[in-house]
């Protein structure tokens, strides 16, 4: 038995600082996810959370440059695309997801811009890994305080708006007439979208930000109709799937090839999707 | 500019760029965006896969985005389109961060793929992409009908007996080919601003899908030509003048739009028509 938890808990895991930080953010981060998520994919902004999430990396590439924290590069472009992208969309779903990608395009354009320059005039030649994959065991402890502030903030729009955004997002039209301002809670959304997935890119990296953001969130409204108890069990699945992936990705530090560990993103990329596909299997035979 | 090793350079940029043009005219009018930024950024985890065997760059490429493209037309017929985009990019992203940190690529040729090396085409690469170019735009001739049916009248033509699925699943295969061809040169974030803006420029102009495709291949040619002078003349990445360069045409076109909608309600009111209202939301009724 004590051999079986020495195997699944390698040692040293609870020792370890960047352990005990990986868990810290990235259960910070996958919490409010988690919960962002269930609204994102009710109101089907999926590439709008993806591109902020690729969006933050010029960013987070521009403060490199300047020497900045990477955070604030991160929030501050995407909160800035957040509200192009609202601005231009139009409210047409085809019409938001190509100004989304027009946004998009000219960020990662912008992006190669600074990665370029990161790359010969200050010599950071990581710096484009770092951005896209991040990795969650190399946050500095400073900036956890910073991680999880920004985290309550966004929960706390979220708690604050959750009736009108709900009540805009599965029926605009309706929300008008009783008076909700439609665009505003549009724009605050987007703005705690931004800041959601510029967190998580910056912490996790830009793939894991969009698998923590969708995944837990579609597999929750495949177990359950009610958004309130989605919310929950997104956050639940994001915050598992994440800390599995810890776990996992410290224990494969003695796995082969290399021994040198397999990324943290991956398990939870495949944990992510397992869940998905699980909530798929009953429904797909019955409807055989 | 023009001496002879540019001379691969101008005729790769020129076959991505027409490529692109017609594909992204289906992408932009089927409402696919986040394909595609999700197969040419999720193919890029096959180059890195095919790095890590030893085998073709150009063989990953395709393995994985025909295998992103069956995914996400797989999924998304048993759940949403976008959250079956976002998972089929998570996983193939997943897999491509677990197949970077097995290998012991350079930073500088990640970087290469992600926003591409247009100054290093040699003239065996023009081969398979001339082939994989000719192929895709014979695939758009063949499906053009049927396909422009869905994208417009998904109803009316799967009554008229269209198989709507199946023209997904074409088209995301087309996206997959364009994808395979086009990465190695110009990158995976590039393919996506080549296939969107120029797109959606066009749409902007004319309501004739004939003529908008022409319009789009143009705006893509002009783009494409325009930046790689950029960047050869001031060593700047191709892909910020490409992405930027997009979306300066794109807010032409809005900015045109625009023009002509204001100009059309001012002439309607001096004859005292009051109908303008119904064209506020844009110029074509069926390419919106």
């Amino acid at each position: 038995m004590s051999g079986l938890l020495h195997w699944v808990f390698a040692p040293g895991l609870f020792d370890s600082d960047a352990v005990r930080t990986a868990v810290l953010v990235g259960g910070a981060v996958a919490v409010v996810s988690g919960m962002v998520g269930v609204l994102t994919v009710i109101r089907g902004q999926s590439f709008a959370g993806h591109a902020l999430a690729d969006v933050g990396a010029t960013g987070g590439s521009g403060a490199f440059l300047i020497g900045l924290n990477p955070l604030w590069g991160f929030i501050g472009i995407a909160v800035v695309a957040a509200g192009i992208m609202e601005s231009v969309g139009v409210r047409r779903p085809r019409g938001r997801d190509l100004a989304t990608g027009i946004v998009l395009g000219a960020g990662l354009g912008l992006a190669a811009l600074f990665l370029y320059w990161d790359t010969t005039w200050s010599n950071t030649t990581g710096a484009s890994i770092t951005v896209l994959f991040g990795s969650m065991f190399v946050i500095s402890g400073s900036t956890v305080p910073v991680i999880v502030g920004f985290a309550v903030f966004v929960l706390a729009v979220v708690m604050l708006l959750y009736r009108m955004l709900l009540l805009s997002s599965l029926h605009p039209d309706l929300a008008a007439a009783r008076g909700v301002p439609v665009r505003l809670v549009g724009v605050c959304y987007l703005a705690a979208l931004a800041v959601t997935v510029s967190l998580s890119a910056m912490t996790i990296g830009a793939v894991l930000s969009t698998a923590l953001l969708i995944g837990p969130a579609a597999t929750a409204l495949r177990l359950t109709r009610r958004p309130g108890w989605a919310m929950a069990v997104s956050s639940a699945i994001a915050v598992g799937t994440t800390w599995l992936g810890i776990l996992l990705a410290y224990d494969s530090y003695s796995w082969p090839p290399l021994q040198r560990g397999w990324p943290v993103s991956f398990f939870v990329v495949v944990l992510v999707f397992a869940g998905y596909l699980l909530t798929h299997l009953p429904r797909t035979r019955k409807e055989a | 500019m023009f001496s002879s090793f540019m001379v691969n350079t101008w005729l790769a940029a020129s076959m991505v760029a027409v490529v692109a043009g017609v594909v992204g005219f289906f992408a932009v009018l089927r409402g696919s965006a986040f394909v595609a930024h999700a197969i040419p950024q999720g193919a890029f985890a096959g180059a890195a896969g095919a790095a890590l065997i030893g085998a073709n760059t150009i063989l990953g490429l395709g393995v994985f985005s025909l295998l992103g493209a069956l995914g996400i037309g797989w999924l998304g017929k048993r759940g949403r389109h976008d959250v079956a985009t976002a998972l089929a990019l998570v996983v193939m992203l997943g897999l491509g961060a677990l197949f970077l940190s097995m290998s012991v690529e350079y930073a500088p040729e990640i970087y290469s793929l992600l926003f591409g090396e247009v100054f290093g085409v040699s003239s065996a690469e023009l081969g398979p992409m001339a082939v994989l170019g000719v192929l895709c735009l014979a695939a758009v001739a063949a499906l053009y009908r049927p396909l422009l049916f869905t994208s417009v009248l998904p109803e009316v033509a799967e009554a008229r007996g269209v198989r709507a699925h199946r023209m997904e699943m074409c088209f995301l295969v087309v996206v997959a080919a364009a994808t395979s061809m086009t990465v190695p040169v110009v990158g995976a974030f590039l393919m996506f601003s080549l296939m969107i803006a120029p797109a959606g420029t066009a749409r902007s102009f004319t309501d004739k899908p004939l003529r908008a495709m022409a319009l789009s291949v143009a705006v893509a040619l002009t783009t494409v030509w325009a930046a790689v002078a950029a960047s050869y003349e001031t060593q700047w990445p191709l892909g910020f003048f490409v992405g930027v360069g997009g979306a300066l045409f794109y807010g032409l076109g809005r900015a045109w739009d625009w023009h002509r909608r204001t100009r059309a309600v001012r002439g309607r009111r001096a004859v005292g028509a009051t109908v303008a209202a119904g064209h506020r939301d844009g110029p074509s009724p069926v390419l919106r």
